[in-house]
């Protein structure tokens, strides 16, 4: 760039930076005293509020620390994960309760409203006029409604179903009634485990299987098919093991006690509602940004695909949806997690999640701080990891620029 | 896959016209065959009976519950009788037309701040003017109006306080952030990028219930802070984050040539930011900035957890009424309605914004 040819090397060092002078005129000094300036205020202002807090707690008498963790909750939770008994267990397992049932929202809620998504924005890209219509107005209704609303709409009309005693039957075993849906659930044996076992043994080989085949593609040119393996070790393994075992599967099946069904699992009026709410407000942002990604592939890329000879599926697979998966992904992660921030409206309508476990705890014992921060640690470690887990796939799929 | 247009066979007619239509829009294939008739099959199985509930069936005006309970539709003379309850809430009664007028008041600054023409430093001026009358009418005391607790202060008037001065004081709280997250100095990068990212890992609740439990610990004994300032403090520095991650956005779009050209032309920081960097940033960040203010107007709705009384809330209440139990379709119908509308205008608003802003970019 610059004019003279010979330059040497040695001339396009950068010039030593001068001294800095301890005065304002100077930039960098000046921006030492603003960033001394603003840490002191923070430094003081945090100085000030944990100082009168201890006095306060103090005048309350409000004791501090964890240790209420291990003192019996008596909390009762109506859905659990694992086992919870409210007159022996502590605190801290009521909370691990909470946070488990944080996950399971979270986790369905987020399959579910990928799907139903996914489906919607493919279904206002439809050439067909009506479904078209009828999606973009799903979309734009539902998003502007708050989702409270749309959660307390939902639990109401659920606790509207009759009591137990008039209970809709669906075939021959599950009832839908204002306690929520009962349905058979397989009796737990450890025949059952093992042949589960097998089934993931079964897709961690056909995982490596495929890996396998790919590289001798790559290396040969020669195709091995992938899916024999898979039908092979995921489905007749596993099957012939558990009919070798004798097929030890028998149902737990809901039956009508007095006023309320004993047996099969459940699906409480509570968490139905948090999920339908949850996944119909989410798919319709999600079909957003899955439409938005699928119009961001430009036509040529269609096009040219189809001027290659591909047939529509390998088209879609190899050449549109990658592209437009790079558009969709981090958009997509925000809206994840958005949907775990917002899970914690279960509060409103009495789905006991981490925040209605830890909240009922703090205003048992009077420790609020802790109380709130074992809620925002949870959420924090919940985002953290989302956002990892994320930011690694878009990582993969993303476009290698050579 | 692409249509064939023969000449010749064009259509002729409108019923002809339609035919063609249908055969090009519905008909196009056998999949969108299906999909349409499974489409007209449902529209015809839900459509009629709904209709039936909210027009045919339906009871409009009614003195009491007992001609409601006889009736197979909606109740609209549920929302006949509690409208006033959940529009404005426990507002005395009688003085119930000043919330009215706050929401008008509210109505019209928003509108004419939508307006590109009014974008100017007397649009500042304004908005302080209809604050204190805002204010003025709310609380009142002079003028011969009853002096009215923030207790009281429900329904729509609450919703859309805590929405615009939420959004109104989070800005340029959030300008700072996201050029303290843009800055040089590590120690203010540090604490932006700190608060941020804090703040956008967790849910609005846990910091209203900050707002509300841990609020009162933090401050020497004695002070006490109202809800609803507790309340519109959570929703400043809540939304605060989210705002300065759309400015920051914006601030990126801005070309590095801009940045140079003006630290080139001896400007102060200060000066670069304002005259500018910012006016692009902000340009470019308008329509961003527009959605996130449709989900903090729909996120006021969170305020009922800690016990405000907002627009949804007293719904909840006027539900709550035994002689009314049950009405909530009607009353859940009338809300969303509110927000739909609100929402839907920003939405409308932030799309024309954009393709106007994009006028100049386009061939």
């Amino acid at each position: 760039m610059s004019g003279t040819p010979d330059i040497s090397h040695s001339d396009l060092r950068p010039p030593p930076r001068p001294r800095m002078r301890f005065a304002l005129s100077d930039p960098r000094f000046r921006g030492l005293v603003w960033q001394v300036a603003i840490l002191g205020l923070v430094g003081f202002v945090g100085w000030f509020l944990v100082r009168t807090t201890n006095i306060n707690l103090d005048h309350r008498h409000i004791a501090t620390g964890f240790g209420f963790l291990d003192r019996v909750a008596g909390i009762p939770i109506t859905e659990t994960l694992v086992p919870y008994d409210p007159g022996k267990d502590v605190y801290g397992r009521a909370i691990l309760i909470g946070i488990l049932n944080t996950l399971r929202v979270a986790v369905i809620g987020i399959v579910l409203a990928t799907l139903l998504g996914t489906v919607i924005g493919i279904g206002r890209l439809s050439p067909n006029w009506l479904l078209a219509k009828l999606t973009a107005g799903y979309v734009e209704t539902l998003r502007d409604i708050p989702l409270l609303l749309q959660l307390l709409f939902w639990y109401t009309l659920l606790q509207g179903l009759p009591p137990p005693k008039q209970a809709f039957q669906i075939g021959e075993s599950f009832f839908l009634s204002n306690r929520g849906i009962k349905y058979p659930w397989p009796v737990w044996t450890p025949e059952l485990g093992w042949t589960l076992m097998a089934v993931a043994i079964g897709i961690v080989v056909t995982l490596i299987w495929r890996r396998q085949a790919r590289s001798i593609h790559n290396a040969t040119g020669r195709r091995l098919a992938v899916w024999p393996v898979g039908v092979g070790a995921i489905l007749i393994a596993p099957t012939a093991l558990f009919i070798a075992f004798g097929a030890p599967l028998t149902f737990d099946v809901p039956a009508l006690r007095g006023f309320n069904f004993v047996g099969g699992g459940l699906l409480g009026p509570e968490l139905g509602a948090l999920l339908t709410g949850l996944v119909i407000y989410s798919s319709s942002y999600i079909a957003e940004i899955v439409r938005a990604g699928i119009e961001a592939v430009p036509k040529g890329q269609w096009e040219a695909g189809g001027a290659l000879g591909l047939r529509r599926g390998i088209l879609l697979r190899r050449i549109v949806i990658p592209q437009a998966l790079r558009v969709i992904v981090p958009p997509l992660t925000s809206q994840y997690l958005n949907l775990v921030k917002n899970s914690s409206l279960a509060i409103a309508i009495g789905y006991q999640d981490i925040v209605s476990v830890a909240s009922t705890t703090f205003s048992q014992t009077g420790q609020a701080i802790e109380g709130i921060l074992i809620i925002m640690l949870v959420y924090l470690a919940f985002s953290l990891s989302i956002s990892l887990f994320m930011n690694w796939y878009n990582a993969r799929i993303t476009l290698v620029e050579r | 896959m692409s249509e064939i247009t023969v000449p010749g066979v064009a259509p002729k007619g409108p019923i002809g016209k339609a035919v063609f239509w249908a055969r090009a829009n519905l008909f196009n294939s056998w999949l969108n065959t299906i999909i349409t008739l499974v489409i007209i099959y449902g529209v015809v199985r839900l459509v009629p009976p709904v209709i039936q509930w909210a027009f045919l069936d339906s009871v409009w005006s009614a003195p009491d519950n007992s001609v409601c309970r006889a009736a197979l539709g909606a109740c609209w003379a549920f929302i006949g009788v509690w409208y006033r309850f959940i529009l404005f809430g426990r507002f005395p009664y009688d003085e119930q037309w000043r919330p009215l007028l706050v929401c008008f008041i509210f109505i019209a600054l928003l509108l004419m701040s939508c307006d590109r023409r009014f974008w100017n430093s007397w649009l500042m001026l304004i908005w302080v003017a209809g604050t204190a009358v805002i204010a003025t009418l709310m609380w009142g005391g002079v003028l011969g109006m009853t002096f009215v607790e923030t207790d009281l202060w429900n329904g729509l008037p609450l919703t859309l306080i805590l929405a615009v001065f939420g959004l109104g004081f989070a800005f340029p709280l959030a300008i700072l952030l996201a050029l303290g997250r843009r800055s040089h100095m590590p120690a203010i990068r540090a604490l932006s990028v700190g608060y941020i990212e804090f703040i956008r890992g967790v849910p609005l609740i846990t910091v209203l219930f900050m707002a509300s439990v841990m609020l009162p610990l933090f401050l020497p004994t004695g002070t006490t802070i109202n809800k609803l300032l507790r309340a519109e403090v959570a929703f400043i520095l809540f939304s605060a984050a989210y705002l300065a991650e759309v400015v920051r956005g914006g601030l990126q779009a801005v070309p590095k040539g801009q940045f140079e050209a003006a630290d080139a032309l001896g400007l102060s920081y200060r000066q670069k930011m304002q005259k500018i960097v910012l006016p692009q940033a902000l340009t470019i960040a308008i329509p961003p900035l527009v959605n996130t203010f449709i989900g903090a107007f729909k996120d006021t709705s969170l305020v009922i957890v800690i016990g405000l009384f907002d627009l949804l809330n007293t719904a909840n209440a006027a539900l709550n009424d035994p002689a009314w139990r049950g009405y909530y379709v009607e009353a859940y119908v009338m809300i969303s309605i509110i927000y739909f509308v609100f929402c839907f205008f920003m939405s409308r608003y932030s799309q024309h914004l954009e393709m106007s802003f994009n006028k100049g970019k386009r061939r």
